[in-house]
């Protein structure tokens, strides 16, 4: 059995008759940290597209093993600053499938909730309203409305942008730590290419349609 | 207490509380999802459906509740067509639902004075079978929102997100259009058809100025409706006012009385500091 889980195999993407994508081959293994750099408009976002399935390839293949998986958009952190929710209601909603009929939260729920908000150490801002948190507070909350429903792996769109510089460190301390304590796949888009060559096992660079692979880790098969 | 000792007004108080608690709580949706106008437009459409009714002799509430549906549904469409101009959606099914009232209404001039109290509310009006119906109606589409409350919220929040959580997004918004629709016909027969989206959206903009949860913002919102409709009837009784414009002017005062303290206290706060 493969231990993919995502492969993709001459995929090329095109929009009317412009190339955005031509003959990109890899793969991406269980537990691997990968990032897709690349500048804007080398089809990065369209990339990560083709992988969840929202868009399809004009021809290729693409192929997620994997049904749990989570997905930070880069729209996410565009809501209703004002919107009255708190933290723990908002994690409380991504566990709608897990609930019964009436959708009464239990304390098991309850319990999960508390074990994803101290993996991102935001444990004291449970019942916090989500637009009063700064924004790398915001992410890391949001990150933890992914991490609720146990996913083997996650896909995020530039999480970083707008963030400060101390957040952009928390932040990819978190992903090194979801990555190494959880086995967790990680897919990342990101202009950040000199932290990804830090932290990722493998980074997927895109330019004029094409792509080069660097693979700075081998990871150990588990 | 002498008010309740006419049927027609035991009758109101009780539909205006069923009324008020629909109202506020698909309204508190509405307004975070940002479609606060969506219940105006609604409420125009129905106007067509009650003038359909008188004219084809239907119970005017049944034609609104189907005209009603068929255009919030409409809305949900129009929406996804116009996708960079969703306000259009709301403009082009308002100028339909004007248009087709105001020929109904020329058809029919007899009756001008029952359209009345359906545009402005009437207590007296409200009948055994309003009631009967407001309350079997009322109870479903409040259980309806219990057993759909955390999609909802989840979509109300971030669509986007919601569809990869496994919510049908589509099939839930198509569901929540007819619950507005439901809720819009059955309160027009307090508070009127004008006046119907003042009692969905002035209780819980009311409730965001205090809410420190979802769940705060849809109880207060509950509280002020509930307070709005019962005293706006009572005061409309005694002083011989039409209802609809009691309960929405009280609602307003409550607002800004809210707003008022809330500022005040904001103020002492800052000047302590």
């Amino acid at each position: 059995m493969s231990d993919n889980v995502v492969e993709v195999k001459d995929l090329c993407f095109n929009y009317e008759k412009n190339y955005i994508l031509k003959n990109i081959n890899f793969e991406i293994n269980c537990g691997e940290y990968v990032g897709i750099v690349g500048e804007n408009g080398s089809g990065k976002s369209t990339l990560l597209n083709l992988m969840l399935g929202n868009l399809s390839p004009t021809s290729g293949h693409v192929y997620l093993n994997e049904k749990r998986i989570g997905y930070l958009s880069q729209q996410v952190r565009n809501f209703n600053k004002k919107f009255p929710a708190t933290v723990e209601e908002l994690i409380a909603a991504n566990l709608y499938s897990e609930m019964g009929i009436f959708k009464i939260l239990t304390k098991e729920h309850k319990k999960r909730i508390r074990e994803v908000l101290e993996i991102v150490s935001m444990e004291e801002y449970k019942d916090r309203l989500i637009g009063t948190l700064s924004g790398g507070q915001q992410q890391r909350v949001f990150l933890s409305r992914l991490l609720v429903n146990n996913p083997k792996i996650i896909f995020m769109d530039e999480p970083i942008v707008g963030l400060d510089d101390e957040s952009i460190k928390i932040f990819y301390e978190l992903m090194e730590k979801l990555n190494k304590e959880l086995n967790l796949t990680i897919v990342m888009v990101t202009h950040d290419i000199r932290s990804m060559e830090k932290s990722a096992d493998k980074i997927i660079c895109l330019k004029d349609t094409e792509m080069t692979l660097k693979q700075l880790n081998q990871k150990k098969i588990k | 207490m002498d008010i309740l000792q006419y049927d027609f007004m035991r009758r109101a108080l009780i539909i205006g509380v069923i009324v008020s608690l629909n109202c506020s709580t698909i309204g508190l949706f509405l307004v975070l999802r940002r479609f606060s106008m969506v219940g105006d437009t609604i409420s125009h459409v129905a106007l067509a459906g009650v003038a359909l009714g008188m004219v084809t002799g239907i119970y005017p509430i049944y034609s609104a509740i189907v005209v009603s549906i068929v255009a919030s549904i409409g809305i949900e469409k129009l929406r996804k067509t116009y996708k960079e101009y969703s306000e259009l959606a709301l403009s082009i099914v308002l100028a339909g639902g004007i248009g087709i009232a105001s020929l109904l209404i020329s058809l029919d001039q007899a009756n001008t004075n029952g359209i009345m109290g359906y545009l402005f509310g009437s207590i007296a009006l409200v009948t055994p079978k309003d009631l009967k119906m407001i309350t079997v109606i009322g109870t479903i589409i409040l259980a309806m929102v219990i057993f759909s409350y955390r999609a909802l919220f989840y979509i109300t929040f971030d669509e986007e997100s919601a569809k990869y959580a496994g919510i049908k997004v589509n099939r839930i918004n198509v569901f929540f259009s007819i619950l507005i629709a439901l809720t819009i016909t059955l309160s027009m027969r307090i508070v009127g058809i004008l006046l119907v989206s003042s009692l969905m959206v002035l209780p819980v903009a009311t409730s965001l100025q205090v809410a420190k949860s979802f769940k705060s913002a849809l109880i207060y919102s509950n509280i002020f409706g509930i307070f709005a409709v019962i005293s706006g009837l009572v005061i409309s009784f005694y002083l011989d006012l039409a209802p609809g414009g009691s309960i929405v002017i009280i609602s307003l005062i409550v607002l800004i009385l809210v707003i008022a303290i809330k500022s005040i206290k904001n103020l002492t706060r800052k000047t302590h500091l």
